[in-house]
């Protein structure tokens, strides 16, 4: 489903990312751990499109197409969805509004009929529940007074709504409490299917007792330095991060 | 923003105003220019009574002392007054009864314009009394008004069929020594709306005027009046758009209204004349002075503004909280883009016990342009508990606009409430990408993003008139994120 392949990316003339390479096939759900300052966001972001970040080299195939060459609506369109780390506030623009025009646009862009206002809430319903959303938070602008935890959970609701083939979720645990990172961790995995495949970007490995990888990469300085099973992430918490700056430090140095 | 996007932006904003044609309509104009002999002509062309020619008479005179008003943050090349026709009515047959006699070159205009003259529309409930140039050519669902003794009509229908009512109201909220447009205008006004509804009347439909500037040089003046009696209630509509001209074209319109006890007037208006091209040649310069009097106890007046259009705006609706208990409401729009100007906002004068008013005031500005927006909140002496809520927004959208703020507020009674708050800001990249990453286009984003902040004015308009106004803030916004 989605191919990098030596990606290189730099903001502000900084290189961050120096030769990502990651495959991904449907159904997959992938962990990417790392120190603060590892490229982890910058990954999700240049994914997604964001236009700060400059892409110096690589390529990026998503189902066969070059994503770096699409638009991030397009790239949304063809069903790349971003879980942000710090949802903005939209004032004025309610979620329901927000999440039926998104919708209505992305199943344009897929030559698919536009949903009608019922169809269209009885399907929002059924994904409220995925999340336990508050009724209330549906008719509120968007992530406007929420709180941190309603943020994200919102961000878990969106994605619902929106059935992405490839979900990126950028330290979606930060900021959570325990009893709302289940909720957000069991709604992803209730959306888990043989069909899509998740990017879960995480700083802690407390989010993948609930989100269980199928693997996991260690991005450290722009690169991915090791790769494996869940319990790579185990090793990562007992030994601390310090150990990879250690491990890989000779590796770092040349690269840096 | 990258290069493509800029493109794209470009290409956006050299759309040309899409309501840009000319009628062909042979029309009856006065020669050029503004003297006595000339405001005589209008008053014998309107068939008027004698008094009303005085009443133009002493205005023009009190006009010729005054002086033009510098002191808004606007800068244009003032008009001159001698080169400007004032007046110009389209030929048509003497007396219509239908809509099937009006020149199909105007009901052309109107269906290009979309504005809803035919039997549909008027089914759906709008009274639409049509202003072409200066000269009203239909009114619709009269009939009806008349059975609950609304009125609602052309000013000069009014002025020789209701003499006595004109005669009592006219000038009494914007008298003609009020500043130097408003002289003018009661001078040379030659048409306008006429609504009057009576003592427990509650107007069942919104009445709705559409103006319309066509000819060449012909600045026009139009005067509004509208007086609710005790306990009634009225909404009004007022929108318009206007065609493409090279030649800067003035607006001076007068509009007042006076509540007495209980009543209600509920003023909603959108405003989309020509703005002028890219380089801000051409475009309609809009003096305008609107004023509502609270009169009454318990009276309420509320402004609804959605302005877009004409490259000068200088405008101010504004409510005089005479009655005890009386209210005053000021929700507002204000979109400039390219070189537009605008210094509007509003005054809010407490003369009344109890008396409270609300400002809601978001101001977008694009391009080069200038938005300015300048309220007035004043608490008189024995205004004993008046309140006031200011609200005042200002977003930018790139880095070549201005917005200005300037809140006067003038307290004469230690029991007054006031409460201002301001913010400016812009529209974030971050807000743009998220809803990007959602599946909407950049120009869809930036929609949503202003019809957001937009909501707290749109809200108050009636329903499909809001839904106008979103289309119409797209239009105008068009290419404008850079």
């Amino acid at each position: 489903m989605l191919e990098i392949k030596n990606l290189r990316a730099a903001i502000d003339g900084k290189e961050i990312l120096k030769g990502i390479n990651l495959s991904i096939k449907k159904g997959e759900v992938h962990a990417i751990m790392g120190p603060n300052g590892s490229g982890k966001s910058t990954l999700a972001q240049v994914l997604a499109g964001r236009e700060e970040y400059e892409v110096l080299e690589g390529e990026v195939l998503f189902n066969g197409k070059n994503l770096l060459d699409m638009a991030p609506e397009d790239r949304a369109r063809e069903g790349v969805f971003l879980a942000f780390q710090y949802p903005i506030e939209i004032p004025g623009v309610s979620n329901v509004n927000l999440l039926k025009t998104a919708l209505n646009e992305i199943r344009k862009y897929r030559g698919e009929e536009q949903l009608d206002s019922m169809d269209f809430l009885n399907m929002i319903k059924s994904k409220m529940s995925l999340v336990e959303m508050p009724n209330d938070l549906l008719q509120r602008s968007v992530n406007e007074g929420f709180s941190g935890g309603e943020k994200k959970r919102n961000e878990i609701f969106q994605m619902a709504v929106l059935n992405p083939l490839l979900g990126i979720l950028d330290e979606t645990d930060s900021g959570l409490d325990i009893d709302a990172l289940r909720i957000v961790a069991s709604g992803v995995n209730k959306l888990r299917s043989a069909d899509n495949s998740f990017i879960v970007v995480t700083h802690y490995q407390r989010l993948l007792d609930y989100i269980v990888p199928d693997f996991v990469h260690v991005l450290f300085n722009g690169q991915i330095i090791r790769s494996g099973d869940k319990t790579l992430a185990y090793e990562l918490e007992e030994k601390g991060y310090d150990w990879v700056k250690e491990h890989f430090a000779e590796f770092a140095g040349k690269q840096g | 923003m990258s290069t493509t996007e800029t493109n794209e932006i470009e290409k956006l904003a050299n759309q040309e105003y899409k309501y840009g044609f000319v009628t062909d309509i042979e029309t009856d104009s006065a020669p050029k220019g503004l003297n006595e002999d000339i405001i005589a002509l209008i008053s014998k062309k309107k068939n008027e009574p004698e008094w009303m020619l005085e009443y133009r008479l002493k205005a023009y005179r009190h006009w010729l002392k005054m002086e033009e008003p510098e002191w808004p943050n606007v800068t244009y090349v003032k008009p001159d007054f001698q080169d400007i026709i004032y007046y110009s009515a389209p030929k048509q047959r003497p007396k219509l009864n239908s809509l099937d006699e009006v020149d199909p070159e105007l009901i052309k205009t109107f269906e290009k314009l979309g504005i809803p003259l035919d039997e549909q529309k008027v089914f759906a409930g709008v009274a639409v009394d049509a202003v072409f140039d200066s000269v009203s050519v239909a009114t619709t669902y009269k009939a009806k008004l008349k059975e609950m003794g609304i009125i609602f009509c052309p000013m000069s229908e009014a002025i020789q069929e209701h003499p006595e009512l004109v005669k009592k109201y006219l000038g009494s909220v914007v008298p003609y020594t009020d500043n130097f447009y408003a002289a003018l205008n009661s001078a040379v006004f030659t048409d306008g709306s006429f609504a009057f509804i009576p003592k427990g009347v509650r107007c069942p439909m919104e009445l709705s005027t559409y103006f319309r500037i066509n000819a060449s040089n012909t600045g026009q003046f139009e005067r509004t009046l509208i007086v609710a009696e005790d306990s009634a209630y009225v909404s009004y509509l007022e929108g318009c758009t206007a065609p493409m001209r090279d030649e800067n074209q003035l607006h001076a319109a007068v509009v007042e209204l006076v509540t007495l006890d209980n009543a209600e007037i509920k003023y909603s208006t959108i405003q989309n004349w020509y703005a002028g091209d890219k380089t801000g040649k051409g475009g309609i310069y809009n003096f305008v002075t609107k004023r509502g009097l609270c009169k009454g106890v318990n009276s309420k007046i509320s402004w609804t503004q959605v302005e877009t259009g004409s490259a000068i705006t200088w405008k101010y609706p504004s409510c005089v909280l005479q009655g005890d208990n009386s209210i005053g409401e000021f929700y507002s729009v204000a979109v400039t883009n390219n070189m537009q100007q605008a210094d509007t906002g509003t005054k809010m004068i407490h003369i009344g016990h109890n008396t409270r008013s609300t400002i809601v005031s978001k101001g977008i500005s694009a391009g080069v342009s200038n938005n300015t927006y300048r309220g007035l909140v004043r608490v008189g002496k024995k205004a004993n508990n008046a309140r006031n809520y200011s609200q005042c927004d200002s977003l930018l959208i790139g880095d070549k606009c201005g917005a200005h703020t300037f809140p006067y507020l003038e307290v004469n009674n230690p029991t007054a409430i006031i409460e201002h708050e301001a913010t400016t800001s812009k529209i974030g990249e971050d807000q743009i990408f998220y809803l990007n990453q959602r599946g909407l286009s950049t120009e869809d984003a930036v929609n949503m993003i202003v019809n957001g902040y937009c909501k707290e004015v749109f809200r108050e308009l009636p329903m499909e008139f809001a839904v106008e106004a979103q289309k119409l803030l797209s239009v105008s916004l068009e290419g404008s994120v850079g």
